[in-house]
């Protein structure tokens, strides 16, 4: 009776979140899918519907076209791989940068640790949007860095930095880099202190321990880190939309131009799809970098 | 052999291997070791015996190097460590926690500092085989550390920090992970490749019968001081400290003054048993003086009949018997209240005159069976 109770009162707590991702998932997701296989018109929605009932017979059309066109004209392949390219460099920079910040939390004395993470968490305080803002103004030619520059005489011009691909990386790796930092940090916080002062013990010197035991040990860390900054960034559309220049292609600006300016949702819909693929890749990477970080300990 | 080869440490010609003198290290006012003096001699097997807290784990990490001193000097083979980082000193360490590498396997864990050398493969590889089968592992070079026990992970530590030929090799709590059974057979096995490899051993451990089976002399510790340093025989039978005394083993403490101080002889008012004790060798002390003995359970007999003696002997009544198997533990109470312990080795099978509760007995002890303690 009572593993009758417990069985059925586990169903109704999974039922929750099952009933969260059905509503704002899973639906969504099958509206995607459909809309990707309808055909473009000019109309109220701007598409035609999928399947028709007429008199006994069901007539369902399925269009394939969209996503044909996808591979025929390059833009698309190339706005997936400019989109790669920048995800996959923003990963790599946030890295070379939050890997230290990440050592140093780690190491520093356990009643530091908080506060310092604390800073790494501040800036998700401020909106996201007004802190893409700021960097504008920081940025644009008559800006803070620009006018700073020039006002002590390192440069006469001032340095095109807005509208650049620089600062769509600066944007993104700014951006992302708590996400890379923290769980890198609760990777290197668990390793044992003594693992270190034994390699050391044995001869490494301070870079040897750390290519040879802090390196590999952080590998699911650095993984999982990497990966929820280079997953967002793929598909990210607000930071090249703002710091980019008109040539930064990416395919969420792509993504957001097909669907207001053009109003070809089914194409934005196939756009999405493939985006919706190519990222489960990296997610299942994720899953198992984690598992075996959690096999590990 | 002469006494000297054995018991370096009696003979004042003789170069101490590992010499440490004045050694302070403090965390902000506490002092973890305090000015500690301590000469270690080639191919001893040396233990720091102390409590937790005692300062034995910092002195052995200051020889390893992962710890600066505050003050003093550590000297190893002539050379002095104070400059010397951890990996470049002669030293390896076997961690409590082993720290073996966990994402290496077996033989790249034994191997980890021979490759720092720079040695050539083949002569890394025959040097893993060669402590692979010493520790009895030779099957496990593939494994990784999560796929051994306890005693497998212990032996892989022990191989790792003996890889290197180290001068001296510093144990911290090598038994300490191990189950009883396990860590009496492990004790005379690191007894047997200490004396096979002749490496001189320090061993920091809080648990006095390892420190008794393993060393050739005991350093006791105490907070951050070394309290007494001797083999384990004169640190059991001649303490030099009630708390050495009591640290070490039990041991039944008497407090009193002294009443009669004799050329080869004295005796001391002990109002703590309410009777007096009769010392049969010298002692130097004045009349009326504070001393105390220490008198060991198994250095008490126990009989029903009055013994023959006619000092030293005191009368009571068993309040607890704790029967052990080799020996049996008896608590004894005197007429004032105050509990005499005292072990009885057990040795008959059937004991025809079975002390019990209860019992009225009388306990004596040899002129020479106590330590007299000054402090």
């Amino acid at each position: 009776m009572r593993r009758l109770l417990g069985a059925s009162g586990k169903r109704w707590v999974v039922s929750v979140p099952g009933l969260w991702l059905f509503v704002f998932f899973l639906v969504p997701f099958l509206v995607v899918a459909k809309l990707s296989l309808s055909e473009a018109a000019i109309a109220r929605p701007p598409y035609l519907p999928l399947w028709e009932w007429d008199d006994d017979y069901l007539t369902v059309t399925l269009n394939i076209g969209n996503y044909r066109y996808l591979i025929e004209d390059t833009l698309y392949i190339n706005a997936f791989l400019e989109s790669l390219r920048i995800a996959f460099f923003s990963a790599i920079f946030c890295l070379i940068i939050g890997y230290p910040m990440a050592w140093y939390i780690a190491r520093a004395r356990a009643d530091r640790r908080n506060f310092l993470l604390m800073l790494v968490i501040l800036p998700f305080w401020t909106s996201f949007l007004l802190r893409v803002y700021a960097w504008i103004g920081l940025l644009k030619p008559n800006g803070v860095i620009n006018n700073m520059l020039m006002g002590i005489g390192v440069i006469d011009q001032p340095i095109p930095m807005l509208q650049t691909d620089f600062a769509v990386y600066l944007g993104i790796v700014y951006t992302y880099l708590p996400f890379l930092v923290l769980p890198l940090y609760a990777n290197l916080v668990k390793l044992d202190e003594s693992l270190f002062e034994a390699a050391e013990d044995l001869g490494a010197k301070p870079v040897h321990t750390f290519l040879t035991v802090t390196l590999p040990l952080s590998m699911p860390g650095m993984l999982a880190g990497c990966l929820l900054v280079f997953i967002p960034a793929v598909g990210e559309f607000v930071i090249p939309a703002l710091l980019g220049g008109a040539d930064t292609l990416m395919i969420g600006k792509v993504l957001w131009t097909e669907f207001f300016n053009n109003r070809d949702w089914p194409v934005a819909s196939a756009v999405a799809m493939v985006m919706l693929v190519i990222l489960v890749l990296p997610i299942m990477l994720l899953r198992n970098a984690q598992s075996a970080a959690e096999g590990r300990t | 052999m002469t006494v000297s080869d054995d018991q370096p440490w009696r003979d004042p010609s003789a170069q101490p291997f590992l010499r440490i003198k004045g050694l302070s290290k403090h965390f902000g006012s506490v002092a973890a070791v305090d000015k500690v003096s301590l000469d270690i001699y080639r191919g001893e097997l040396f233990c720091l015996l102390g409590g937790s807290g005692s300062g034995k784990s910092t002195l052995l990490r200051m020889l390893a190097g992962f710890e600066t001193a505050n003050a003093g000097s550590i000297e190893i083979d002539g050379q002095d460590m104070a400059d010397v980082p951890p990996y470049r000193r002669p030293v390896n360490m076997m961690f409590q926690s082993y720290a073996l590498f966990p994402h290496m396997t077996v033989a790249d864990n034994i191997a980890y500092g021979l490759k720092r050398e720079r040695l050539p493969r083949a002569e890394i590889a025959s040097r893993v085989d060669q402590l692979l089968s010493m520790v009895q592992l030779g099957d496990f070079a593939k494994r990784k550390p999560s796929q051994l026990s306890g005693g497998q992970r212990q032996r892989v530590a022990l191989a790792r920090a003996l890889a290197k030929g180290p001068k001296l090799l510093l144990l911290d709590e090598p038994l300490g992970a191990l189950d009883k059974k396990l860590r009496e057979e492990t004790q005379f096995e690191l007894m047997k490749i200490q004396e096979e490899t002749g490496v001189t051993f320090v061993v920091v451990t809080h648990d006095q019968e390892e420190a008794m089976t393993l060393a050739t002399r005991i350093g006791v510790m105490r907070d951050g001081e070394i309290v007494q340093v001797a083999t384990p025989r004169e640190v059991y039978e001649y303490p030099n400290s009630r708390f050495v005394a009591d640290f070490i083993g039990s041991v039944n403490l008497f407090e009193g003054r002294v009443s009669e101080d004799g050329e080869a002889h004295m005796r001391l008012d002990c109002a703590d048993i309410g009777a007096e004790i009769y010392v049969g060798h010298g002692v130097s002390c004045t009349p009326g003086q504070r001393l105390w003995v220490a008198l060991r359970p198994e250095k008490v007999r126990v009989s029903t009949q009055p013994p023959a003696q006619s000092h030293n002997v005191l009368q009571g009544v068993v309040d607890e018997i704790a029967y052990m198997g080799g020996s049996s533990v008896l608590r004894v109470r005197l007429a004032n209240g105050k509990l005499v312990h005292v072990t009885q080795p057990n040795l008959d099978r059937d004991d025809a005159h079975p002390v019990s509760w209860d019992d009225a007995v009388y306990l004596s002890w040899g002129d020479t069976a106590g330590v007299v303690l000054p402090v």
